[in-house]
């Protein structure tokens, strides 16, 4: 079995998927003969052409734009962000073009949006950021945000196949940082499925992305103390698995959320209402959160640091909540 | 130098153009009697933009229109039953209720892009339409409109250089009707001419007469078969005057009463109809037959519409995402082998044929390029007297 990086996992999901079907095009800034700023695309060029890796302006509208022309003719295009903090600059061709034209018009639009996000690595407030719910609240979109590299691979080839648009967040932390030993054989990972990354009895860390691996070290931390922490892994956050959440809390009947992305409006707040609304008798005591600052994301190391949650942060709130 | 219809061609731009103008009549009588759902967006005045430039695509070929081409839907295939169910909100419409205006599309059959109301964005996602098609080895060309004002937005200027960089069969018009909303066109540019802009993007832009059909028909004719030979995008600057409102509820008291006066006498279907009788492609006998066609497909049509239901409620809760409804497969007009490998397989780098330096001494910027057409390949080189530079 292969031992890839989260990053070689997303490659790899692109060379299978063009190499499968002719209609999988990639555009994007810098991604043809320089391979992309973290050289994801890497080889790609070589292998696919110039037609099918296409270098294009800085023109965010423009790509993302194209890209939902081509999905009218049948392609499947995979428009690279170069940072996904850039996607703001075609934020209305996003939300107001791709997002609505199946519902208003009925004509789907099978496009990914795929790019580095998230913080950790001193890249500052214009690349760093966790832009991912301006589009979880709009109708119309998938947004996919994986924690591994097994993951990655298989939930990007999904996205690749789906009939809609799906913004597909790569944590940038994660690139290179982790690796996993990767099926030989073909296999997919279902949008819109949460997984159990570790059982336990005692509360549930609902968490995504590199939150993930914060959360289980803080779990880890926690079994000395005699505490059995689960942690759920959303995987995609738009759609939501309600039920998977709903179904973890009535078991533990403690519940944590905990994101890298800033606190208002932070998916934790849509699951505290979810719990609050579908599972309330099955709590047995409030909801907590740990997340970012409610401010952009600051450069300087000890900065940085102190803006992200982290798993010292994430064990403290839970050894509080158990005790409740 | 115009092209010359055919009579059959001739009578087919007279039946859009009145079958448009009239259409807009009866929606604006809806309008008065409560029965639109929402603003109504005219273009009276403009129908020969839409019409001419819409008549000049093939049968393979993609547009995509602007709030005021209801002509050009109409050319594309779109009934008169379609336009007004749209406006009146009615489930039978080509969107159930779910858009209104002329907010359609038709990806399957004739090939129509919807717009949205955010102008600028359908330049950036014809361009693909146009790159995709190319891709595929399908000859087809892109066309889409922008107003004067929304020339003045990002996505234009992304969409259009994209456009360029790529040489994409797109055909761009922009539909200068003087006014965006209450803002007149020398607040939205500082250029008279917004073809001069294609100078910017190294395409060919020129001027064309929109309240003539047969030389906006001509022009995007030419313009059509040269996107669709490999000659790049190119800009159509169609001049012509938006003779209500922005919508039925704006009165235009802000356009100077000349302005209107001077374009009333250039209404286009009079205009056409002068040219028909000039070129006798049609007789008194002809025109009556046409006219009341058109006349009685609107009573038809109309009788559809307030006949028709209203969408059920509930249907506003579907259709969010597209589940398992996509049957769009491309159409591939060329061996998919070329783009896998080993035959799609390149050698990763740029080649440098220009390494950026200023251009010689002597070189003039052409400036009747946009007016002419003339393909700004590189700047022309004309040798001047040395004491003329500065």
């Amino acid at each position: 079995m292969p031992l890839l990086t989260y990053l070689e996992a997303i490659r790899a999901a692109l060379v299978e998927e063009m190499d499968r079907d002719p209609a999988v095009v990639l555009l994007g800034e810098d991604i043809g003969v320089y391979g992309g700023a973290f050289k994801v695309t890497a080889g790609l060029l070589e292998r696919f052409g110039w037609e099918r890796v296409i270098d294009t302006p800085i023109s965010e509208t423009a790509i993302v734009g194209a890209a939902a022309g081509m999905s009218y003719l049948g392609l499947r295009p995979v428009a690279e962000m170069q940072f996904i903090d850039f996607i703001a600059c075609a934020f209305n061709q996003v939300t107001n073009y791709v997002a609505k034209s199946h519902y208003l018009r009925g004509a789907p639009v099978p496009m990914v949006i795929r790019g580095p996000a998230g913080g950790g690595v001193h890249g500052g407030a214009f690349h760093s950021a966790n832009p991912e719910m301006y589009f979880v609240h709009t109708p119309g979109l998938k947004v996919v945000y994986p924690a591994t590299a097994y993951d990655a691979k298989g939930l990007l080839k999904s996205a690749i196949r789906d009939n809609n648009p799906v913004l597909f967040f790569e944590h940038k932390l994660l690139y290179r940082r982790i690796k996993e030993e990767l099926p030989e054989e073909e296999y997919m990972v279902p949008l819109g499925k949460a997984a159990i990354r570790r059982p336990g009895r005692d509360l549930t860390i609902v968490t995504y992305a590199a939150m993930v691996h914060a959360s289980l070290e803080a779990a880890e931390k926690l079994v000395g103390e005699g505490l059995e922490v689960e942690v759920l892994d959303l995987r995609t956050l738009l759609p939501l698995d309600r039920d998977a959440v709903l179904e973890s809390v009535r078991r533990t009947n403690k519940l944590l959320v905990v994101h890298e992305d800033t606190r208002t409006g932070g998916i934790a707040g849509e699951i505290a209402a979810l719990v609050s609304e579908a599972a309330f008798d099955d709590l047995d005591a409030p909801i907590r959160r740990v997340t970012a600052l409610d401010t952009p994301v600051p450069a300087s190391p000890p900065l940085e640091e102190y803006f992200l949650p982290n798993a010292e942060r994430i064990a403290a709130a839970a050894r509080d909540l158990a005790k409740y | 130098m115009n092209a010359s219809p055919t009579r059959e061609q001739a009578l087919d731009l007279y039946y859009y153009l009145r079958l448009n103008r009239s259409l807009e009549e009866l929606l604006a009588r809806l309008f008065r009697q409560n029965k639109i759902a929402g603003g109504l967006y005219g273009s009276r005045g403009q129908e020969a933009v839409s019409v001419g430039a819409a008549y000049a695509l093939g049968p393979g070929d993609w547009m995509a229109p602007m709030i005021r081409n209801i002509g050009a839907l109409l050319v594309r295939g779109f009934r008169p039953r379609d336009v007004l169910t749209q406006h009146m909100g009615r489930y039978t419409s080509p969107t159930q209720g779910k858009d209104g205006t002329s907010h359609v599309s038709d990806l399957a059959v004739r090939h129509v892009v919807g717009p949205i109301s955010m102008l600028g964005d359908l330049i950036p996602v014809m361009t693909g339409v146009a790159m995709a098609g190319r891709y595929l080895g399908q000859k087809i060309v892109a066309m889409t409109w922008i107003g004067d004002g929304g020339s003045s937005t990002g996505a234009f200027h992304e969409g259009l250089n994209f456009a360029a960089v790529e040489k994409a069969p797109l055909v761009l018009v922009i539909e200068n009707n003087q006014w965006a909303y209450s803002t007149p066109v020398s607040r939205q540019a500082a250029v008279r001419d917004l073809a001069g802009r294609a100078r910017a993007y190294g395409i060919e832009g020129q001027v064309v007469d929109g309240n003539d059909v047969v030389e906006m028909w001509s022009a995007a004719r030419e313009a059509v078969a040269r996107a669709r030979d490999g000659g790049g995008p190119i800009l159509i600057e169609a001049k012509t005057m938006r003779m209500t409102g922005h919508a039925q509820h704006d009165a235009a008291e802000y356009v100077p009463r000349e302005m209107f006066e001077y374009w009333k006498a250039r209404d286009p279907i009079d205009l056409y109809e002068k040219y028909l009788t000039r070129n006798r492609l049609w007789d008194e006998q002809k025109k009556a037959e046409v006219d009341a066609r058109v006349e009685r497909e609107l009573a038809e049509d109309l009788a559809f519409a307030e006949d028709s239901p209203f969408p059920p409620p509930e249907l506003a809760e579907q259709g969010v995402y597209c589940d398992g409804c996509h049957t769009i497969a491309a159409q591939w007009l060329r061996a998919k082998e070329e783009v896998m490998p080993p035959k799609s397989s390149v050698a990763a780098s740029w080649t440098v044929t220009d390494v950026g330096d200023v251009a010689p001494p002597g070189a003039v910027v052409d400036r009747h390029q946009a007016r002419e057409g003339v393909r700004p390949d590189a700047v022309r080189r004309e040798e001047v007297p040395q004491k003329d530079r500065s």
